[in-house]
């Protein structure tokens, strides 16, 4: 099996377009539901027929929701690892699912089935790993459409359920609702005012806790956080996310402080850093992941301030997702590990953006009045 | 201003204790303050809380006790021991066979163990279905002494004699 990302309806990633609330400050919300078959052992425990045997019964069931009936269906097992790693990058599939965590590899049965912003993981640690992914910050809608998907196919396939502690999974952290809702926001203003540590110890006081871009285990790289709930059982799927919503617009309330505070005491220490970060990205002839990332939030921070007009925030989101190692090895036909990656990372990124400024009129303070 | 601890690198925090009424301050730099076992954004930044709930679930799992060690799950044939190794469980029948010792730890973990989300019925609503049931009021006793327990640990006694009274009339 090939994959072509091309064929996935928006490539899988309809959320970049930055259409949704808040799309300065949140990039997208993703909720998803762990559910398990009743009848089968689960995935970490499965050998690998009644893995496979999952994976036909869930692709039969998925096929007659709504939202996915018209999906992709993807093999995740018979993929290259290249493939699997744009998958992942993609926020797609997670790492587990995709094999890429240390020591671990992928196992048959794995597979994904996606159309626009909903998407199913079969066989990770759960099953059935529902998920919705919207643009900015839309808790609710993403709720509504994942809601009635989990309705359809729980009437079709018999879930695991207890009468006391309700869905239950391959690990008791997710049992009960099985939801959990992240929503991945650019907090470059709290981070610059060293509000953050504080910011980020206040969440995981009021239940909620925090991770870097891909999730579980991994590190915050451009500013950028997934924020989600800690707990799944003893409140009800309203109740979790209504929480994590008033919290969230906190969260965005303070960055929007700090970002006025940075802007009213320190306007050319802050412009000459969204300018240098630009000028970085538009003319440097090598950059690696990390720093393309750091660069990016600093551009992210002017575009959100309306100190740069020459790019949008639609750009900044594609140039997040295009400018990861598997994205770029795959666009130049080169392995993840060939030396010309950060070269050809700078070429893409350069170009992007020049096409960016020819179309964008100049706004804010530009490069010559600054 | 170089760190009081090591000499070496410049102290970007601040740290005063207070014992005894004996105030002091050091200065300190971000290396010395995580050895010290300080939370700074860079130490934070590198361990997300994630983390620590993946270990709180395994670390949990050592907690529970030896005597159910060698049950097996009639279904899938997993022990306490595996979860304690893995951190996971084997299949949903695992949650009948190691009911108790999973309620305290789902306590600990969610502070909770009763599911008070979207109740689900299995397709065509079979015997099986039925049994599991859905999560329908009225709250068993149970559930009704842990809210008090929690109203009463959260200081909430108006909902506390509220709750002592459903229990009472209950008995």
């Amino acid at each position: 099996m090939t994959l072509d990302l091309d064929l996935l309806p928006d490539g899988g990633v309809p959320w970049l377009d930055a259409s949704g609330p808040e799309g300065h400050v949140v990039l997208s919300t993703r909720i998803r539901l762990a559910r398990n078959l009743r009848d089968a052992p689960f995935p970490p425990r499965a050998s690998d027929a009644e893995r496979a045997q999952v994976r036909d019964t869930v692709e039969a069931a998925v096929r007659g929701t709504e939202e996915l009936a018209g999906g992709v269906t993807v093999h995740v097992d018979e993929l290259t690892r290249l493939e699997r790693q744009l998958l992942h990058e993609r926020h797609l599939i997670s790492r587990d699912l995709a094999g890429l965590g240390p020591g671990s590899a992928v196992r048959g049965g794995a597979a994904l089935v996606t159309a626009g912003a909903t998407g199913v993981m079969i066989n990770e640690e759960d099953h059935v790993r529902l998920q919705v992914v919207k643009s900015g910050f839309a808790p609710a809608a993403a709720y509504a459409d994942l809601e009635r998907t989990d309705r359809q196919l729980g009437a079709c396939i018999p879930f695991a359920f207890h009468r006391e502690f309700g869905y239950l999974t391959s690990c008791p952290t997710n049992a009960g609702t099985g939801l959990r809702a992240s929503v991945l926001i650019h907090l470059p203003g709290l981070v610059l005012t060293k509000e953050i540590a504080k910011v980020l110890q206040g969440l995981t006081q009021v239940g909620l806790t925090f991770r870097g871009l891909y999730g579980e285990g991994s590190e915050v790289v451009g500013n950028l956080f997934q924020l989600s709930n800690q707990t799944t059982l003893g409140k009800s799927e309203e109740e979790l996310l209504d929480h994590l919503g008033k919290i969230v617009r906190q969260v965005i309330d303070y960055e929007r402080q700090a970002r006025e505070v940075l802007l009213r005491n320190a306007p050319t220490v802050i412009a000459d850093k969204v300018w240098r970060a630009y000028g970085l990205l538009r003319y440097a002839r090598s950059l690696s992941f990390e720093e393309t990332m750091n660069l990016l939030s600093g551009v992210r921070l002017g575009a959100g301030l309306n100190l740069i007009g020459d790019v949008g925030v639609y750009t900044l989101n594609k140039l997040l997702v295009f400018t990861q190692p598997a994205h770029v090895a795959r666009r130049a036909e080169r392995g993840l590990t060939d030396p010309d990656l950060p070269a050809i990372r700078a070429e893409f990124v350069r170009q992007l953006l020049d096409e960016d400024a020819r179309r964008k009129p100049r706004g804010g303070a530009s490069p010559s009045e600054a | 201003m170089q760190c009081q601890r090591c000499g070496e690198r410049p102290a970007v925090i601040q740290l005063t204790t207070i014992v005894d009424n004996t105030h002091t301050e050091q200065h300190l730099c971000e290396a010395c303050a995580a050895q010290q076992g300080i939370q700074t954004e860079a130490s934070l930044a590198k361990f997300p809380v994630g983390d620590l709930l993946g270990s709180l679930s395994k670390g949990a799992a050592t907690q529970l006790p030896t005597a159910e060690a060698t049950t097996r799950c009639p279904s899938c044939g997993a022990t306490l021991q595996d979860f304690r190794e893995t951190g996971r469980l084997g299949c949903a029948r695992c949650y009948e066979t190691f009911e108790a010792p999973l309620r305290t730890l789902l306590r600990r973990v969610h502070g909770a163990s009763r599911h008070m989300g979207e109740p689900y019925v299995s397709p065509g609503g079979d015997g099986a279905a039925a049994a599991r049931g859905p999560a329908v009021a009225p709250p068993e006793l149970s559930a009704l002494r842990e809210q008090l327990q929690r109203a009463v640990e959260a200081e909430n006694f108006e909902l506390a004699a509220r709750l002592r009274d459903e229990i009472r009339g209950r008995n």
